[in-house]
C-alpha cells in the first residue's frame, strides 16, 4: 500500500522533538545568509523566510502597502549576520509589558496599535494630533540594517523599516527655539501590565529625548516595521525610535507624543538613576556603567558553546557618521 | 508490628529519595531546555539566572527548617537540612561555573575586570566562598571533630544570606518585586531566630533571679 495509514507509522520514524528543534536551530542560522542572498531587484526589500510557526505582524492595510513599496537603503547595510527574526521578536526590553526578556512577547499580544494617533506639539509651526497613517504616508519607507546595543551589554543586528525622523519633523516646521525633541510612550495601565506594577521605580509614561541635531541626523530613524513586516507589539509597534549609536533604551517604543522644546527633556532612566544613565547615553566602551563594564558586548543569539563576545565600538560603530555632533564635548562627563 | 516497621522504613526511603531528587528538577528542566534550544536568544544568561535563583531558593529553604521545628514543631525536615544546604552549595557552584563558562568563556582578563567592576559579583563570590567550608564540614565526622566550634562555624550561613541579598539588590534595574519577596522571607527567617534567642535570654535571666 502506498499511502500509509497513520497507525502504520512506526514511532521510530517520527522525528523526535529535539531533532526537529535542532533543525530549526540550524535553519535559524542559515536564514540570515539566505535573506541576504535573496536580494533580487536593486533596492527591493528581500523576502525574508520566517519559520512557519512564528507569528508575523502584518499591520493595517495601508502599512502593508507602504512596506511593500519600501526600498532598502544601500548606505545603511552591514555584512554582519542578522539576528534571526525569532530572537528579535522574543527577546525584548519593554518594561511596560514586564521586566523579563520574554515578558513583552508574552503580554503584548493583545496590545491595540491600530488606529494610532501621535501628538506633535511644542516648538513647531504645525502642531496637532495626527493619525499615524497620515504621518507615514507622504514618505517613502526604507529598510536599514542597524546594530542595536543594549546598555546591558548585549547586541543584535536588526533590519528595520521606517523613515528618517528628520524628514518627518521638517514637515511640521520646527521653530528656531526647538533645541530638543521629547518622545513619550503610551500610558495605558489597562493594556500595559508593567505600568500597574507597584514595585517599579520607573515613572510612567516613559519619556526619552534627543538634541535637535541628533534628531535631524540622517541615521536617526522612526521605525514602523522590522524584517519586512509591521513591528510586533513587543518591539514597540506601531511607531518607535531607532538611534543606532545610543544605548537601546533611548530608542523609545510605541510613541504617542513628539514634542519639540527648548529645554533638555527629563528622560525616564536618567531621572531614576542619573549617575547610571545619562541624557546622551551614546555607546561608549570607555565609559562604564557603574555596575558593569561597557568595553565589550555579547552579540545575540549567543550559544552555550560560544558567548559571542565582541569589543564594543565607540558610538556603536557609527563614529564616522556621528562623532562630529559631540566635538569638543567631554564624553566622560556627558555620558 | 514487624509489618508496620518495614512499611515505615520503606516510606522513609521513599521520602529520602523524593527530597533527594526534587532539588534536581530545576537543573534537569534547564538542561532539557538547553538541549532543545528553548532558552531564547541568550541561553547563557538564562542558565546563570535560573541556577542563581535556585541556589537562593534552596538556601532560604535550608534556613526555614529550624523555625519550622521551633514554631510548628515540624521536626522531620531536620533530617534533610544538610542535604538542602549541600544542594545550595551545588547550585551556587553551577551558577558560578555557568557564568565563567557561558558568559565569560573563561577569559581570565574579563573575569578579573568583572570582579573589580561589578561589585555585586564580588559579593556573590564572597557568599560562595563562605559556603565552601560549610559544605566541607558538613559530614558527621567533621561535626564530631569540631564539637562546639561546628555550630559556631555554621552560623556563617547568616552573613552568607545577607551577602546574597546584597548580591541581588545591586542588580535591580527598576523593578524590585523579587528582591522584596526574598527580603521579606529572609527577615522572617532571621527574625524568628532573634525572637527565640531573646526568649531564651529572658528565661535564663528569670531562672537566675529565681535562684
Amino acid at each position: 500500500m502506498l499511502i500509509k495509514k497513520p497507525d502504520s507509522i512506526k514511532s521510530s520514524e517520527i522525528t523526535s522533538e529535539s531533532v526537529y528543534l535542532n533543525r530549526r536551530h540550524f535553519m535559524r542560522g542559515a536564514l540570515g545568509t539566505a535573506a541576504l542572498l535573496a536580494t533580487g531587484a536593486a533596492n527591493a526589500i528581500p523576502e525574508y523566510e520566517v519559520e512557519k510557526d512564528l507569528p508575523i505582524y502584518r499591520g493595517p492595510d495601508w502599512l502593508q502597502q507602504k512596506i511593500r513599496a519600501s526600498e532598502r537603503n544601500g548606505q545603511y547595510v552591514t555584512d554582519e549576520k542578522l539576528t534571526p527574526y525569532f530572537h528579535v521578536m522574543s527577546y525584548n526590553n519593554f518594561y511596560e509589558f514586564g521586566t523579563g526578556k520574554k515578558d513583552p512577547a508574552r503580554h503584548a499580544q493583545d496590545f491595540n496599535t491600530d488606529p494610532w494617533k501621535v501628538e506633535i506639539s511644542g516648538e513647531v509651526g504645525k502642531p496637532g494630533v495626527y493619525n499615524l497613517e497620515d504621518l507615514v504616508k507622504p514618505h517613502l519607507l526604507e529598510e536599514r540594517i542597524y546594530r542595536l546595543r543594549c546598555v546591558e551589554a548585549w547586541s543584535m543586528v536588526v533590519p528595520w523599516v521606517g523613515l528618517s525622523l528628520g524628514d518627518l519633523l521638517k514637515k511640521f516646521e520646527p521653530t528656531s527655539k526647538a533645541k530638543y525633541v521629547e518622545f513619550t510612550t503610551l500610558f495605558d495601565p489597562e493594556q500595559m501590565p508593567g505600568q500597574r506594577s507597584r514595585f517599579s521605580t520607573l515613572e510612567w509614561p516613559y519619556v526619552e529625548g534627543l538634541r535637535i541635531d541628533e534628531a535631524m541626523h540622517p541615521l536617526t530613524m522612526l521605525a514602523v516595521g522590522v524584517y519586512g513586516n509591521a513591528l510586533p507589539p513587543q518591539n514597540g509597534a506601531p511607531l518607535r525610535l531607532v538611534v543606532p549609536w545610543k544605548y537601546g533604551f533611548k530608542s523609545i517604543k510605541s510613541i504617542v507624543r513628539i514634542r519639540l522644546t527648548d529645554k533638555m527633556p527629563k528622560t525616564t532612566w536618567n531621572q531614576m538613576a542619573p549617575q547610571e544613565y545619562g541624557f546622551y547615553s551614546n555607546v561608549n566602551p570607555a565609559v562604564d556603567h557603574p555596575r558593569w563594564s561597557q568595553a565589550s558586548e555579547r552579540r545575540l543569539p549567543s550559544s552555550l558553546f560560544n558567548p559571542n563576545r565582541i569589543d564594543t565600538l565607540p558610538f556603536n560603530g557609527y563614529a564616522e557618521e556621528v562623532a562630529e555632533l559631540y566635538r569638543g564635548m567631554d564624553l566622560k562627563k556627558w555620558y | 508490628m514487624a509489618m508496620a516497621k518495614t512499611k515505615s522504613k520503606w516510606l522513609g526511603y521513599a521520602e529520602w529519595w523524593l527530597v533527594f531528587l526534587l532539588p534536581l528538577v530545576p537543573l534537569g528542566l534547564l538542561t532539557y531546555n538547553a538541549w532543545i534550544f528553548n532558552l531564547g536568544a541568550d541561553p547563557a544568561q538564562e542558565i546563570v539566572h535560573e541556577t542563581g535563583i535556585w541556589a537562593i531558593n534552596l538556601l532560604w529553604t535550608t534556613l526555614a527548617i529550624t523555625p519550622l521545628r521551633r514554631i510548628f514543631k515540624f521536626s522531620w525536615p531536620m533530617r534533610y537540612r544538610r542535604m538542602l544546604g549541600l544542594y545550595t552549595l551545588f547550585y551556587a557552584v553551577v551558577h558560578l561555573l555557568a557564568f565563567a563558562t557561558f558568559i565569560l568563556g573563561w577569559r581570565w582578563d574579563l573575569l578579573l575586570k568583572e570582579l573589580v567592576e561589578r561589585p555585586y559579583i564580588v559579593v556573590g563570590a564572597a557568599a560562595l566562598l563562605l559556603l565552601i567550608p560549610l559544605g566541607v564540614t558538613s559530614t558527621r565526622g567533621m561535626q564530631r571533630r569540631l564539637g562546639r566550634n561546628w555550630l559556631r562555624l555554621h552560623k556563617l550561613v547568616y552573613p552568607i544570606a545577607l551577602l546574597v541579598m546584597v548580591h541581588i539588590i545591586w542588580q535591580i534595574r527598576s523593578d524590585f518585586g523579587e528582591q522584596l519577596m526574598y527580603g521579606a522571607i529572609l527577615s522572617m527567617l532571621l527574625g524568628s531566630r532573634v525572637y527565640f534567642y531573646l526568649q531564651k535570654k529572658v528565661r535564663v535571666m528569670q531562672a537566675a533571679r529565681a535562684a
